[in-house]
């Protein structure tokens, strides 16, 4: 049984680290805990880094719309000071009332309104990490333009936890919107939609988040988003509307850029993951799904983003048959260019399953970064991509 | 350069892609940073990705060290040369590999320039990453030194852009990062790489995203009586929330400057502010209505629109030549790269005015405004005696001054060859040294441009952190004294 230790500084969590790695423990970073089951049970977990004490927004540099803040704060508490002063972190990850900052970077957790904004790679500007050897560092900066050294805070992103601790970061900001509005399409098959979704993203609007939602016992939906003027919105939504002329246009479903989070929600057995595809591709990962799930039992969801990243749920299937369904689906995905990973799953599942597929030629450069910067395997080893 | 050395690259690149002359060489001796010249024991320039790699193997084996160059447009000396070290040239890798409009995405060999990738995805679509060399530099180029441009404000970096990258690393293998999908698993060595201005390896394919064209392109020119005015209004726009796809602010002296070069027909005035908006039409209208406002509030006393492509080609076209108009009113000039945050500009503003007023030059600033990327641009004489050295040591102390309050020493130039000494001055001894570490993964030989950005080199063997027993220590079989 793990311990788990809550340091209440930078220093605490460079000595705790310092002590975990000379007696050889395995350290695993924890924020809100809502996402410490995605990716490989990590081989050994001795220590629970709890950043839950280093809550506190830093700064929030209005003018020049940049935040510094503690990786375990939580993003709804720090989107709360920003937005008195009309500015946002513009990311919309899962359950931000109880995701930190720390875990959401760690996670590469981004939400529908990348398609705008960017990902959080994006819009992380600067970093603090904490090495395994207790090492202190910082990249980047405060500036939104910045290329001084290498970039670490993308380096850190992503990295669930497996080559520092992340205790601080940096990010620019956006304004908040004058008005948003979201337009939502239905139709009895999924195809039009999807063709709907290639063709506003080809389109000149404006939209901030896009987004197909399908699965086995709903009717699939398309919901676009928009931010703005009111006189931009509406003539967005004219132009919107004759695209849109072949599928039927009916209300937003409730908190419709939080549906994502339903796919959490359901009886076990159940696997959730995540899938990239080219955009044109969205169509195509949607159909294989429906076929993959042909045995009676297995019921499947996904929400897409029009950018061609999504997440799914199988749900109801033994351990077999959703392993068989996995690796069918990977395949399809794999022939064409994307990557399928399993975020949930049972034991059996994941131990069955590659849950992150292969990382091609470029794994013994990982393995390479891993040893530079955590010699030791002291950080969450064996929970990444190729036993990292 | 052993000629068995020599021999080895002509087998792999033919006798037309090696250069030994001195006088071929002497091309290469530097790039965009003229103050800086070594002459390269050879250049090779290989046509594939195949040749690449054998170039590379072969400097490996012999231990010599490689820089990679593009067009040599960079501005911090990330492509001059190393003594007795090769110049592997991509310029003659420049096919466009791939155009998948559908996917807005675009592959690209290294020596491809800038400007050719929007010419083929034109009319619908766009390269967004725009620096002012876009029509002579390479993407290979831009991808080392995360090249910007006036349009990253709202569109973001070359980074932001470039989705994955086949590179040669320094031992000469090949390794494929990131790639056509988002969020592939594994470190993101994708964005670690780009930026890295040479130091990791060579780009040899890049997959990049290109842009939808807006529906409407607006350009605003305002003539403000000085530039703290104009910063007030650049302050004013941000904090109504409006996002441009562009703000430039240019003073007086580079005003002048353009005028004389180019003709761009800017008013003659303290502080010159172009404002982009880009987007759907009735969004373009209704957001420049209240940018005129704000304008005009902080003290504009003329205001023009630029509306058809014509027009805003001639307003972009100074600001783009202003770096070369200097010409037109200096003998010679130090073009310099600073961040800052923006709410410090009319501070660090007045404190340039008082160090160029003390050092006796003339400063001409023209700035990305929006993001606080100032390009001070230190005019001077070299051919009166300590002129030289007192424009160095003005555009270092702008330097200080950017890192002072709270910015960085570049914002799209790199650290190269010309900054690497400052880099102590904005990061800590274990922030270079974790970035070290990160470079060590990818060239433990220090052969990828190893002399530059960092102030000193790392040994790749070196331990750092507290003292670890050896394990024949642990073992008892040995002791340490």
């Amino acid at each position: 049984m793990a311990s788990v230790v809550e340091p209440g500084s930078v220093d605490e969590v460079a000595t705790l680290l310092r002590d975990a790695s000379r007696d050889g423990l395995a350290v695993i970073p924890r924020g809100g805990g809502t996402k410490l089951d995605w990716g490989r049970p990590p081989r050994r977990a001795d220590l629970v880094l709890s950043t839950v004490r280093l809550d506190r927004v830093l700064e929030h540099a209005w003018g020049d719309m940049t935040a510094t803040v503690e990786a375990g704060c939580t993003v709804a508490r720090l989107q709360h000071p920003l937005a008195e002063h009309g500015q946002r972190l513009a990311c919309d990850p899962l359950w931000p009332e109880r995701a930190t900052i720390g875990g959401i970077l760690a996670a590469n957790d981004n939400g529908p309104l990348r398609a705008r904004f960017g990902a959080l790679r994006d819009l992380i500007i600067g970093v603090t990490l904490v090495l395994a050897d207790g090492t202190v560092a910082k990249s980047g900066g405060k500036v939104v333009k910045n290329v001084a050294g290498y970039d670490l805070p993308k380096l850190a992103t992503g990295s669930f936890g497996t080559l520092a601790v992340i205790t601080q970061a940096v990010f620019r900001l956006h304004p908040l919107p004058h008005e948003t509005r979201t337009l939502t399409f239905t139709a009895p098959r999924l195809e039009p939609l999807c063709e709907l979704a290639l063709a506003i993203q080809h389109s000149q609007l404006a939209f901030v988040s896009l987004q197909v939602r399908a699965g086995r016992s709903a009717e699939p939906g398309l919901d676009v988003g928009f931010e703005g003027t009111r006189a931009g919105l509406d003539s967005q939504q004219d132009e919107l509307l004759r695209l849109a002329a072949d599928v039927a246009r009916v209300d937003p479903p409730a908190a419709v850029w939080r549906t994502r989070e339903e796919l959490w929600q359901g009886t076990d057995p159940a696997v959730v993951g995540t899938f990239s595809a080219l955009p044109t591709d969205v169509r195509a990962f949607c159909t294989e799904l429906r076929d993959a799930c042909t045995a009676p039992s297995l019921d499947w969801r996904a929400v897409v983003q029009g950018l061609g990243v999504g997440h799914f749920r199988l749900e109801g299937a033994t351990s077999d048959t959703l392993v068989t369904a996995l690796q069918r689906l990977r395949a399809a995905v794999e022939r064409r260019g994307g990557t399928l990973v399993v975020l949930r799953g049972s034991e059996d599942v994941k131990a069955r399953f590659d849950v992150w597929g292969s990382p091609g030629d470029a794994l013994p450069l990982f393995q390479r970064v891993k040893q530079q910067l955590d010699p030791g395997g002291t950080l969450s080893p064996g929970r990444f991509v190729g036993g990292l | 350069m052993d000629t068995r050395i020599l021999d080895r690259f002509r087998a792999i690149v033919g006798g037309d892609g090696l250069l030994t002359e001195p006088e071929q060489l002497r091309t290469y001796e530097c790039d965009g940073l003229t103050n800086f010249r070594v002459l390269p024991s050879a250049v090779v320039l290989p046509t594939s990705t195949e040749q690449v790699q054998a170039v590379v193997r072969v400097c490996h084996e012999a231990r010599i060290p490689f820089v990679a160059r593009g067009s040599g447009t960079g501005l911090s000396g990330g492509a001059l040369p190393i003594e007795h070290g090769i110049v592997i040239s991509l310029t003659r890798m420049n096919r466009i590999l791939e155009v998948d409009i559908s996917n807005a995405r675009v592959v690209v060999e290294p020596g491809v320039l800038n400007l050719s990738v929007t010419q083929a995805v034109w009319p619908h679509y766009f390269y967004a990453p725009d620096p002012s060399s876009q029509q002579v530099c390479s993407i290979g180029g831009n991808v080392a030194e995360n090249s910007g441009g006036a349009h990253c404000l709202k569109y973001g970096f070359t980074t932001t852009h470039v989705l994955g990258l086949e590179v040669v690393l320094p031992d000469g293998s090949l390794v494929h990062l990131g790639g056509p999908t988002l969020d592939r698993p594994g470190y993101d060595l994708c964005g670690v790489f780009v930026g890295s201005e040479g130091t990791l390896g060579i780009a040899t394919k890049v997959i990049l995203r290109v842009v939808r064209r807006p529906a409407l392109i607006q350009t605003l020119l305002a003539a403000f009586h000085s530039t703290n005015e104009a910063g007030a209004a650049v302050s004013g726009i941000i904090a109504a929330g409006v996002l441009p796809a562009a703000i430039e602010m240019m003073d007086n002296l580079a005003i002048r400057a353009a005028e004389a070069a180019v003709h761009p027909n800017y008013p003659d005035c303290g502080g010159l502010l172009l404002v982009e908006l880009d987007g759907p039409a009735a969004e373009v209208a209704a957001l420049m209505v209240q940018v005129r406002a704000i304008c005009t509030s902080c003290g504009a006393w003329e205001i023009r629109l630029a509306q058809s492509e014509e027009e805003r080609a001639a307003v972009w076209k100074g600001r783009k030549a202003a770096f070369a108009a200097m010409g037109r009113i200096s003998p010679n000039y130090i073009v310099q790269d600073g961040v800052i945050p923006r709410t410090a500009l009319p501070e660090v503003m007045s404190e340039i005015e008082r160090l160029s007023g003390q050092a006796g030059l003339r400063v001409a600033n023209v700035f990305h405004a929006g993001d606080g990327n100032l390009h001070p641009l230190v005019l001077y004489d070299a051919r009166i005696e300590g002129q030289e050295g007192r424009a160095e040591r003005l555009a270092f102390s702008i330097l200080e001054l950017c890192v002072k309050a709270g910015g960085s020493i570049t914002g799209e130039h790199g650290v190269g060859e010309e900054k690497k000494a400052f880099m102590p001055v904005m990061f800590a001894e274990p922030d270079l040294d974790t970035m070290q570490r990160v470079r060590c993964a990818f060239d433990p030989e220090r052969l990828s441009n190893p002399t530059k950005v960092f102030p000193r080199p790392r040994l790749c063997a070196e331990k750092t952190g507290p003292y670890q027993p050896h394990p024949l220590e642990t073992a008892g079989i040995a002791q340490l004294f």
